[in-house]
């Protein structure tokens, strides 16, 4: 290895500034989706993994990696995908569960409730449709404040 | 030690097995795509093109092991868009046309049904490919059984109108149910493999599943033990698959290769 080279963490840190195409608050580290990052020589590893099967953001974070570790000197790139272990809805990081709650989505949850509602925090809240505007969410609806909000679906 | 005309044969098999599994997703993917735009309601509209998002995900993942374990040099898109109807090995039921949305959510049902035990049981196989795919699809498959199973319940148990739809439905859909739990010799030789569940096991938990769920929806289970079959051995697909696929198709086939 170069000394020149980046640290892996350093790395990391960067890729922590590419975010989700579809969710703009949250990077695709807070998502879990950057899974692995290695040097090999003098070519840069990074395995990614789906959310949902047919994601179509998918198609677009390889492109926005390269990017953004262009800007950083780092243009050899080896991106690819690996689909197990099975992603879920635990791999997202503290920090994008509270961003996204500042943006209005309402965090995943196992019970399948959403904590309440991202605006006013009322409980009073009930489901519309099972799916929303992306795979990973779906609509739900406050009965106190009657504003309608997305939910990232737990799966 | 396996002789090299049987690895062969297993081979053979599991190229079919797969193929099968894609040509589900991409078949029902495609019919449910068909809806993008004229959904019943912007919700139920949003949610049938997220479903067909999950399924056509999910057929890239087997179509691209498909195309990997035939090693002709095809790739996933190319089996997707370039094969006849005769080559397609999904089932029956699900090349049906949409119809209706009752008839639309009753033949998701009959599939999610089956599909959340099928594949829970192949997150176990032997084939380490075909588990990672199973791992992946089926959390996505028990959300869609919650979201059919609901519509089906509140629609057959729903208005007088609502009903009789959901009844419609399940008649013409039902005798197109069994060709899921038909085994031929290559789930015989999955089973055998381990790759596999026996389709048997499959069919008393989705018998559980549908029934409870049918009486729920005040549906009456039709008494016809018939089973229209074809779909999943490619023998005899019905002229809706021929009409999808040459919509489904048109592009590649005027402009081969083309891309975007």
């Amino acid at each position: 290895m170069a000394d020149d080279q980046a640290s892996v963490a350093q790395i990391r840190e960067w890729l922590d500034a590419v975010p989700d195409p579809e969710i703009p608050v949250i990077s695709i580290v807070d998502l879990g989706i950057v899974r692995d990052v290695q040097w090999r020589d003098d070519v840069l590893d990074v395995v990614i993994t789906p959310t949902y099967s047919g994601c179509p953001a998918m198609s677009v974070i390889p492109e926005d990696i390269k990017t953004e570790l262009g800007r950083h000197g780092i243009n050899k790139i080896n991106i690819s995908t690996q689909i197990a272990p099975v992603w879920t809805t635990d791999w997202l990081s503290d920090k994008g569960r509270a961003n996204l709650k500042g943006y209005g989505i309402a965090a995943p949850r196992t019970t399948g409730v959403p904590e309440g509602c991202p605006r006013c925090e009322s409980v009073d809240v009930e489901k519309i449709s099972q799916f929303g505007s992306t795979p990973c969410k779906a609509q739900w609806r406050c009965k106190s404040c009657l504003e309608p909000f997305d939910y990232f679906k737990c799966i | 030690m396996i002789t090299h005309s049987n690895q062969t044969a297993d081979s053979r098999h599991l190229l079919e097995f797969v193929l099968r599994q894609g040509d589900n997703a991409l078949v029902l993917g495609h019919r449910m795509s068909e809806w993008c735009g004229t959904g019943p309601a912007l919700e139920e509209d949003i949610a049938l093109a997220n479903t067909a998002l999950d399924l056509i995900g999910q057929t890239q993942m087997w179509l691209a092991y498909a195309a990997e374990l035939e090693g002709r040099d095809r790739s996933a898109n190319d089996l997707a868009f370039m094969r006849d109807a005769t080559d397609f090995r999904n089932l029956l039921l699900l090349e049906q046309p949409n119809r209706d949305f009752g008839h639309t959510m009753m033949r998701q049902f009959l599939f999610d049904a089956y599909q959340v035990p099928f594949l829970q049981a192949l997150e176990s196989s032997a084939d380490q490919r075909v588990a990672d795919i199973a791992a992946k699809s089926g959390r996505e498959a028990r959300y869609h059984l919650e979201r059919s199973s609901d519509i089906v319940i509140a629609l057959g148990d729903g208005t007088e109108e609502s009903h009789r739809r959901m009844q419609d439905a399940l008649d013409r859909l039902w005798s197109y149910a069994g060709e899921m739990f038909v085994t031929d010799e290559t789930d015989i030789a999955m089973h055998n493999a381990a790759i596999a569940p026996d389709l048997k096991l499959i069919h008393a938990q989705w018998n559980d599943t549908v029934q409870a769920r049918l009486n729920k929806a005040t549906l009456a289970v039709p008494d016809s033990t018939f089973v229209h079959k074809g779909g999943k051995n490619g023998v005899r697909h019905e002229e809706h698959l021929g009409h999808m696929l040459a919509t489904m198709q048109v592009l590649q086939r005027s402009y081969p290769n083309s891309v975007w």
